[in-house]
């Protein structure tokens, strides 16, 4: 049993460590891609053969706020040379938040074959692994995404509020004081992009970092999870879930936690998250 | 208000440089050229004063005075990962540090858009925005006479 699997996830197999992907560096069945809020980070130096998808300029819509469609992913696909059947592997800054961003787009086209890196960026450098800053050329493919399904693990505002109103629990994942709404009112601080503060009533506050061991940046165990999840927001498998923060890419690690080491079949990210809701008319807000 | 000489230089120069890639190789280089706030000026912990709002990279700015009146800017960066604020930071410290301080107070936080483009996350883009914000509002402090950075 490897150290991943001893430590009690619902799907183990959805985190490699760094020694698997050093180990895989030259396997043509796996792509590994790194996604980072730092434009710097990637052209700075990365993993051998790494790709980056970046999520401002791969994943998003250039025009409305949504994600791409099917073709531009299928367009993101064939530049980074991979195949239904390659098995993407995500690492990134800022202990793999962009990373788990970037997964659950994928997911959002049913490429299921994905996987993370345990520890992220930072783990990989602290332990001396080479990083190039020679960018791999692969070749492009024929990939043919299906389109997009937002269905199962997204949300938007009309479910956020129908789901208010069933009082369905909620998962808001930014700071303690995004939460109570104080950094809104802090002097010269900028506005967060949203004209209230506050949080979606009835939503528990698990800050998404507290999923992450803070020595090496690596995912806290099964049982500690469990624990963190069950205490502060009342939730177990089974139950019907949204999770947001600002504009849904911290809730996206906390989507990923929940949905594959803890087993919850049933969790939406509502990634309109308070630059949305706290800038819509009339929605009730709690502080 | 002008824009500080240093500064519209150093803007005119990475506009010069459309290609994206070359851009950015550019911050890069620059980012290598941090140099940490100076023990003499700061020693951690670093105080809370000295924090940029919204710096997800934990960024810190600390002024010392020259004898003409006018501010050198310092830089602490706490995440090891934090190249786009070690990059900002070396800019605003080259182009801003004895400046007249009006020129300093008016800089623009958008100007972190001519230095990254639009392509930023929202998050990224406020944390560097702090960044210049901070050190204007330093700068509109002491040219008001009200001392303390």
């Amino acid at each position: 049993m490897s150290e991943i699997e001893s430590r009690g996830y619902a799907r183990p197999e959805v985190l490699v460590s760094t020694d698997w992907v050093a180990s895989h560096l030259q396997d043509p069945s796996i792509r590994i891609i790194e996604s980072n809020e730092d434009p710097l980070l990637y052209p700075s130096g990365h993993i051998p053969g790494a790709v980056e998808v970046d999520w401002t300029r791969d994943l998003n819509d250039p025009l409305r706020r949504d994600y791409l469609g099917r073709e531009g992913f299928e367009a993101v696909m064939r530049r980074i040379g991979a195949s239904k059947d390659t098995t993407v592997v995500f690492y990134g800054d800022r202990n793999n938040w962009w990373a788990t961003y970037a997964y659950w787009v994928f997911q959002l086209f049913g490429h299921d074959k994905a996987k993370i890196m345990d520890g992220g960026r930072i783990k990989w450098e602290k332990e001396g692994r080479p990083l190039v800053k020679d960018v791999p050329s692969y070749s492009a493919t024929e990939y043919k995404a299906p389109e997009r399904d937002d269905t199962k693990i997204r949300a938007f505002r009309d479910q956020v509020l129908e789901h208010l109103q069933a009082k369905k629990p909620m998962v808001d994942v930014r700071s303690p004081d995004e939460y109570t709404g104080k950094k809104l009112h802090m002097p010269e601080y900028p506005n967060e992009g949203a004209l209230r503060g506050g949080h979606i009533p009835g939503a528990a506050s698990v800050p998404w970092a507290k999923a992450i061991n803070p020595d090496d940046g690596t995912f806290k165990t099964g049982d500690e999870l469990r624990s963190l999840y069950a205490n502060d927001a009342r939730i177990k498998p089974g139950d019907d879930v949204i999770v947001y923060c600002r504009i849904g890419e911290r809730s996206s690690h906390t989507w990923f936690v929940l949905t594959n080491l803890l087993g919850f079949d049933k969790v939406r990210n509502y990634d309109g998250s308070w630059t949305e809701w706290g800038n819509l008319v009339g929605v009730p807000i709690e502080r | 208000m002008a824009a500080p000489e240093k500064l519209t230089d150093t803007l005119e120069t990475l506009e010069m440089v459309p290609d994206r890639n070359e851009r950015i190789q550019l911050l890069i280089d620059l980012a290598g050229r941090f140099e940490e706030v100076p023990p003499r000026i700061a020693r951690r912990p670093f105080g809370e004063e000295h924090r940029v709002p919204a710096c997800e990279s934990e960024a810190f700015v600390f002024t010392e005075e020259r004898p003409d009146g006018t501010l050198d800017f310092h830089f602490a960066v706490e995440n090891p990962q934090g190249i786009s604020a070690k990059a900002m930071a070396v800019i605003l410290r080259d182009a801003l540090s004895g400046a007249p301080l009006d020129e300093v107070a008016a800089v623009p936080q958008d100007v972190v858009y001519r230095v990254f483009g639009r392509e930023l996350s929202m998050g990224k883009s406020m944390g560097l925005m702090g960044m210049v914000g901070m050190v204007s509002a330093i700068a509109k402090q002491r040219a008001g006479g009200n001392g303390a950075s």
